[in-house]
């Protein structure tokens, strides 16, 4: 179905509550003295969108506002996965004191706006409007990673990410422009169409492909374009660098997937796509090898952080280059190892970062000494979930880690990249050696004199316990996100 | 002056695509060479409107509609508002390190 301006409308309430609720945040700000009650008001709007997207989950695809947005079960898989990282981050900045030194009001404008981006960025069905949600992603991001006034660090994060952000972002509108220009038209429809032909100039439009895929991995954080992130996220509010890390992640593999599957690729029998784009090179060699760099560099620079924040910085790196591993197979079962690995990590991610910022509220330190015996200074709890988001992150089993790398291994094995497959194995050992020093700072180091007790910060324990039972029940039975996973294949077929 | 605009007559797509191609590289070399902020914030204007000048000459020379001066005019209007959020970040930078040169204001590091 092809719809309208107004009848559009109909079906795109999600959006709509998520800007009204941007909109009357924004006079809120005006007139109430009180900004924590803002958060609340933010907070309640996300739970009315993901209640409105879930509503809207299965309804058969139509392309909204003139072809311009897709709305389909991956779109709102995406938003899904958004929300929910926005109410998470929105319940850690309530309890964050960092947070409490900026302008509260427009923080929580700018972080609603930050995901209302993200929505376009998962549904865009024209370059036009993949360009115009990637921006405001990115626009809003440099605001929210500068925030903190007064602050060297944060100051310097955010300059650095926006000269990344808008080399990223050029390069690939670049290439688009190209792409542009062989298909004759910004529509995705027509782009599949022109490259079923063949596509154009071999050389040309692979040069393009490689410059929309530096757009596209400036926001998941894949190398060689990963080079802001550890800047930024530690420069950055703490609770903004959980939302960042696991939402900018799933928003980059959401505009991913959908431009170089449906847009350019054809689906052929049993879930295996053609990339007919290009029939004289070899696509997928240059994508393994951008996975096997980007995990490898990840994990390498992460053995001597002494930053925690920095530490999960090149860790995230690192799982980028896991989640790339389900772009090398071109089939379906790649997609959906993808697809449940986005929100096992967005569960860990977002816990872990949790656990970082109770730390630094007691203490005010990110730094590694700050954990010295963490679960003998009254803060056990924190330092158990600690560990379990971190075994998951290593993907240790019983955790729900564990299983999101074995569906990705498992796909990569059947598609018989087997050096991609060792590789990831040897990855995964590495990263086990500097997640566990911090466990075993937490556990088995003496706490210094000069270590004070950490009071936990009560109004997170709530969200902590959440992610850690999450964590370790999608690791014994993960069959119904599965089956979430795999019902949010379905795309609009242009 | 005849002979001049019969020269003009001949520009075609493949002269916008060089000169933007040109724009592109020098946006990356400045951004790569130089140290000050502002300098660097003009490199990626450059690339921006390299980008600009490829849509507006592919929407005239190959698809004949106007979808690609639409995203040119989206392209100046981003680049537009990127530049108020960076001059405020530099703005920023200047009060606390009282320098934009990129080097000296390495604080991030382990």
């Amino acid at each position: 179905m092809d719809l309208g301006n107004v009848a559009s409308l109909s079906l795109f309430y999600p959006e709509i509550v998520l800007a009204g609720t941007i909109l009357v945040l924004t006079i809120l700000d005006l007139v109430v003295a009180n900004k924590r009650a803002m958060a609340y008001l933010g907070l309640a709007g996300c739970l009315v969108a993901l209640g409105a997207t879930v509503d809207l989950y299965g309804t058969e695809p139509t392309l909204l506002f003139h072809r311009m947005v897709a709305l389909d079960n991956f779109s709102l898989f995406f938003k899904v996965v958004t929300l929910a990282a926005l109410v998470g981050a929105i319940w850690m900045s309530i309890g964050s004191g960092e947070v409490r030194q900026v302008h509260l009001g427009e923080y929580y404008i700018v972080l609603l706006t930050c995901g209302f981006g993200m929505f376009f960025m998962a549904s865009a069905n024209n370059l036009l409007m993949a360009y115009l949600g990637l921006e405001l992603v990115s626009l809003t991001s440099y605001i929210l990673t500068g925030m903190l006034p007064h602050n060297r660090r944060s100051a310097e994060a955010a300059l650095k990410y926006l000269i990344y952000g808008g080399v990223a972002s050029g390069t690939m509108i670049y290439g688009m422009s190209w792409v542009f220009g062989m298909a004759g038209s910004l529509d995705y429809a027509t782009i599949n169409a022109a490259m079923a032909e063949g596509g154009g100039n071999q050389i040309a439009l692979f040069m393009a492909f490689v410059f929309i895929l530096a757009g596209f991995g400036y926001k998941m954080a894949f190398a060689p374009f990963h080079m802001w992130s550890p800047d930024v996220y530690q420069g950055a509010p703490t609770p903004f660098t959980g939302f960042l890390s696991v939402a900018s992640n799933a928003a980059g593999v959401a505009i991913l997937i959908r431009f170089f599957y449906p847009a350019v690729s054809t689906l052929g029998q049993e879930g295996a796509w053609a990339f007919q784009a290009l029939p004289a090179l070899q696509w997928t060699d240059l994508l393994v090898a951008l996975s096997i760099i980007t995990m490898t560099w990840g994990n390498l620079s992460a053995l001597n952080q002494r930053n925690v924040k920095r530490l999960l910085a090149y860790s995230g790196i690192a799982h980028a280059g896991y989640i790339m591993m389900g772009l090398v197979v071109l089939n379906n079962d790649g997609l959906n190892a993808m697809l449940f690995y986005v929100v096992v990590y967005l569960i860990m991610n977002l816990g872990a970062f949790l656990v970082v910022m109770i730390v630094a509220n007691a203490t005010g330190r990110e730094d590694m000494d700050a954990y010295r015996g963490l679960a003998w200074r009254g803060a056990a709890f924190p330092a158990v979930c600690m560990m379990v988001f971190l075994a998951s992150l290593t993907g240790l089993p019983p955790m729900a880690g564990f299983i999101g790398k074995l569906l990705l291994v498992a796909a990569i094995i059947e598609g018989q990249f087997y050096v991609l497959a060792v590789v990831a194995m040897i990855n995964t050992v590495v990263s086990l050696y500097y997640y566990w020093r911090i466990v075993k700072t937490m556990f088995l180091d003496e706490p210094a004199p000069e270590d004070g007790p950490v009071a936990a910060t009560a109004s997170a324990m709530p969200l902590l316990g959440a992610l850690m039972v999450l964590t370790i029940v999608l690791g014994v039975y993960w069959a119904p996100l599965l089956d979430y996973t795999t019902g949010s294949l379905g795309f609009f077929m242009p | 002056m005849a002979e001049y605009v019969a020269l003009l007559a001949d520009v075609g797509l493949k002269h916008y695509l060089v000169v933007s191609g040109i724009l592109f590289a020098l946006g990356i070399y400045i951004v790569l060479t130089r140290r000050n902020a502002i300098s660097i914030l003009l490199g990626v204007e450059l690339i921006l409107n390299s980008a600009g000048l490829n849509y507006v000459a592919f929407s005239h020379f190959s698809t004949g509609q106007v979808d690609g001066q639409i995203y040119t005019v989206f392209i100046i209007m981003l680049a537009a508002s990127e530049a108020a959020i960076g001059l405020a970040i530099v703005l920023a930078i200047y009060q606390l390190f009282s320098t934009i040169d990129v080097e000296a204001t390495e604080t991030l590091k382990d």
